[in-house]
């Protein structure tokens, strides 16, 4: 098969139905066989890797997300696609040597490393030199890594937006270390603004993250500080907040008991959703804090009472769990504002749906 | 302009002969722009001046325009006269300027000088903290190139030592970037060179002959070599290798001041690439060294799969106290036997312990039949060594049975594997026994389980369950959570098994501390998986 190969007219959603319903019963075999058959018919590799695995892969990602899909199931399923590509007939190497080195890894605390392999995946393909370091890499493990083997540049991948700050960390190490990085994923924001405030690149999938690293990034600034990027971190916020987000969330939860009496009737189960709810939203709390947007508290707040309704628990149940957090946070004018836009917001959207039960 | 408007700008004054002898230039002009009067040191500094003269005959453009213009422009004119830098300071009369000359070549130059500096001591700061940021010796050559080639010469060569005949050369054009080959080269074609890579004896920068150049020193496209100068890299106590930095004739030559700036930024390269090189040997012995205690990738091993995770307690670490191995099966029937386990302590010694033990346990492989036996020989060999090193540990045999899993699991003195049925049931396998390493003698009992096709043994370390976290940060993952976890994992392949368990306690301990975790499964391949 030769590159010419390449068609957009093959029809590649038939692919993509055929290997969702291989991976979601967990037939490897099956999943096998199409994606053989796909190549077979002549589909290139590239276009099998992006058009198919990652069509399926971000379809796992959706129906998970609509509750159509067990946690398990989707582990699964990306296990399986993960056995798929690793089975891939092994491509050959570039003669005239690699067209560039990317250090491929993925942010602390981020486990889905399916996207990365699938960047990783591309970039081999397109002639480059890679290093595939997976999920949840430690920023010190990476460090290491970049001075002994001084890639062109790092593509970091993270989905998750209260690791950001650790994002930050990782891609200011990174350029501390003169290699410039290349962020994707949508803890980077859908417009990639997150990438641009740390200072790193973005692409907004792995075909356009290939695209851009076949032209060199910009060596980083050498004296640069990470301080330099969010001189708002200077008020402390960020650090009071993150640093006592397990005492503040326990105050918060023993004060809610009193405020809502239905609290009472919860079962465990209920009382530990609501307990990790309101961890996530002092996270996102610090997170926005960190970067210095209010937008990404408002719209965690407003996806979350999306998440309660479909658990059937009403979403005004968020108002005095925003309400405790301000009085916990008055001295903290940065956090008090996010908390009473992000109340007003979903104040708003209650009022405008009519009732929530 | 009218006389009248004229002495109005220039009234008329007095001239003095007091000021004749005054140490200060003094030239007195009419508005005519008649030179009416010069002083003593005045006519020192211009020697053609004299009463009488015509201004712009006999002083600069820039001072008989200023005479002219006098009074409309802002600040005192200045410029050179002769070799000196002066500025000019008017003093009206009534039809005439006096003006005094200071000289101010001294400050001048000094300003210069000061300027030049600042650049200096501003290009070897950014140098400094360029060439601190890397530890990898490619990058340190590329930056030293990228540097020199901006700040120093046209183009910059770094050269650095090597042991054979092929030496690592980077070039760099002056707004290009770094291009790195490897060379065969002869360095004493090159005079200077060949001390600069050895690192001894030590030599001075020296200029060289371009004519004698060989042409691997000129980069392609450089035009004609006007003046070449070799510095040595200067090392800490080993070799760093060599810079060369080469003018085309069109640019000046290096000046004295010029070599010796160069000799500072040449320090600093070749400290950042001796430590870079320190690092790159130490990284590389730390690397053979550790291979032996990195956990092992695990994968399918006749018709068994294996998958297993490791995190370190400290995030600089790869390895800690905890361990886990699989020994494959001879061939497609035999038994494979995996291995996980805790050792006492923390960090790299503990992690040297699991080496011992993993070694140990290799050597007895050919006793796996019999599990009590092959940890009674362990305990022995344990306790015999200093007596102050123990571990709990899980041996579990593997084989493959038809579509089914046979398994023979012993614990000594570790949490009990849980095995993760079909239809999501968690159950404790009946095996119990001492810790190894601390009594003369240890006794433990066998289990005996088989796994069907989508089921899962999996053996883990307390890191997992004794992780503290949680939404209010302070309680224990524990085994009820990790049960639940598990029965949710029914029919999953190995990896996804460790995957969700490492995920859901590592999110489970947040941004907090935690201690050693491993996780090995062991997975009866389903059928539908196992066809292809």
């Amino acid at each position: 098969m030769s590159a010419d190969s390449l068609t957009g007219v093959r029809p590649v959603p038939r692919y993509v139905d055929l290997l969702w319903d291989a991976v979601v019963v967990g037939d490897e075999a099956g999943a096998r066989g199409v994606v053989a058959g796909a190549l077979a018919d002549g589909l290139d590799r590239e276009s099998l890797l992006l058009d198919v695995i990652g069509a399926v892969q971000r379809r796992i990602g959706q129906e998970w997300a609509a509750g159509r899909l067990r946690v398990a199931q989707e582990h699964a399923a990306t296990a399986i696609n993960d056995r798929v590509i690793a089975a891939l007939p092994i491509h050959p190497r570039p003669v005239d040597g690699p067209v560039g080195h990317v250090t491929v890894a993925c942010v602390d605390g981020e486990w889905h490393a399916l996207p990365a392999r699938l960047l990783a995946e591309v970039l081999l393909l397109r002639g480059f030199q890679v290093d595939f370091l997976g999920a949840h890499v430690p920023g010190p493990h990476l460090i290491a890594d970049l001075h002994r083997t001084a890639p062109d540049a790092v593509a970091l991948s993270g989905s998750i937006a209260t690791r950001l700050p650790t994002a930050h960390a990782t891609i200011s190490a990174c350029q501390a270390a003169g290699i410039p990085v290349i962020a994707g994923g949508a803890a980077f924001g859908y417009d990639g603004r997150y990438a641009r405030l740390f200072g790193a690149e973005w692409a907004p999938d792995a075909r356009a993250a290939a695209d851009r690293l076949a032209r060199p990034l910009p060596r980083p600034r050498p004296a640069h500080k990470p301080i330099d990027d969010l001189p708002h971190l200077a008020d402390q916020e960020y650090t009071m907040v993150s640093r006592t987000a397990s005492r503040l969330a326990r105050t918060v939860y023993k004060r809610l008991e009193s405020r809502v009496p239905a609290m009472r009737d919860f079962s465990d189960l209920q009382r530990q959703h609501t307990a990790e709810d309101l961890r996530h939203i002092v996270d996102f709390l610090a997170t926005a804090l960190y970067t210095g947007d209010d937008e990404l508290f408002v719209g965690f707040v407003t996806w979350t009472a999306g998440i309660l309704e479909s658990r059937r628990v009403p979403a005004n149940t968020l108002l005095p769990t925003l309400g405790l957090l301000g009085d916990e946070l008055r001295e903290f004018p940065r956090a008090v504002r996010m908390l009473t836009r992000a109340g007003e917001h979903l104040s708003s959207t209650i009022s405008t749906t009519g009732k929530t039960e | 302009m009218t006389d009248l408007e004229r002495s109005n700008i220039f009234p008329s004054v007095a001239i003095e002969t007091g000021w004749e002898l005054a140490p200060c230039p003094v030239l007195v002009a009419d508005v005519a722009g008649v030179v009416r009067a010069v002083n003593e040191a005045g006519r020192t500094l211009l020697p053609t001046a004299y009463a009488g003269a015509r201004l712009d005959e006999v002083v600069p453009d820039w001072l008989s325009a200023a005479h002219l213009g006098v009074g409309s422009s802002d600040g005192d004119p200045a410029g050179w006269i002769g070799g000196r830098s002066v500025t000019a300071h008017p003093v009206r009369g009534l039809d005439s300027v006096a003006w005094w000359l200071v000289d101010d070549t001294d400050v001048r130059l000094a300003r210069e000088d000061l300027r030049i500096e600042r650049e200096r001591t501003a290009f070897l700061s950014r140098a400094s903290s360029t060439l601190l940021s890397s530890l990898n010796l490619q990058r340190s050559m590329d930056v030293t190139a990228e540097l020199a080639a901006e700040n120093l010469a046209e183009a910059a060569l770094v050269i650095a030592p090597s042991a054979g005949p092929r030496y690592p050369v980077v070039t760099c054009l002056r707004g290009g970037r770094a291009v790195s080959r490897q060379l065969t080269i002869d360095p004493d074609s090159v005079p200077g060179l060949g001390e600069a890579l050895q690192g001894f004896p030590p030599v001075p920068s020296r200029w060289i002959d371009p004519a004698s150049c060989p042409s691997w020193v000129v980069p392609e496209g450089f035009g004609e070599v006007g003046s070449v100068v070799v510095t040595p890299l200067p090392g800490h106590g080993v070799p760093a290798g060599a810079l060369i930095l080469l003018r085309t004739t069109a640019q000046n030559a290096f000046g004295t001041q010029e070599e010796i700036f160069a000799r500072l930024f040449a320090a600093r390269a070749g400290a950042a690439m001796s430590a870079a090189r320190m690092y790159a040997e130490q990284a590389s012995i730390t690397d053979t060294l550790m291979r032996e205690l990195l956990p092992p990738r695990l994968h399918r091993v006749a018709g068994v799969d294996f998958a297993g995770g490791y995190r370190a307690s400290a995030t600089t670490e790869r390895v800690g106290g905890d361990f886990y191995d699989v020994h494959p099966a001879a061939d497609d029937t035999g038994e494979s036997l995996a291995v996980l386990g805790d050792v006492c302590g923390k960090g790299l010694d503990a992690a040297v312990l699991t080496g011992k033990i993993r070694n140990t346990l290799h050597a007895l492989l050919p006793l796996a039949d019999d599990h009590a036996q092959m940890l009674r020989l362990l305990n022995r060999a344990l306790v015999a060594s200093d007596g102050s090193r123990f571990a709990t540990l899980v041996l579990a045999s593997a084989a493959r049975e038809g579509e089914n899993v046979r398994l023979r699991l012993t614990c000594a003195g570790h949490l009990p594997p849980l095995v993760v049925r079909a239809d999501g049931r968690v159950e404790e396998a009946p095996t119990r026994g001492v810790l190894v390493g601390v009594l003369p003698e240890v006794a433990s009992t066998t289990a005996h389980v088989t796994l069907a096709p989508g089921e899962t043994c999996l053996l883990y370390t307390d890191g997992i369950t004794e992780a503290r976290g949680g939404p209010f940060g302070d309680v224990m993952f524990g085994e009820e959570r990790l049960r639940s976890a598990l029965a949710e994992c029914a029919g999953l392949p190995a990896e996804a098994v460790v995957e969700r368990v490492q995920m859901l306690a590592a999110e489970w301990v947040g941004g907090g501390r935690h201690d050693d975790m491993a996780v090995l499964a062991i997975t009866a391949p389903r059928a539908l998986g196992y066809v292809g």
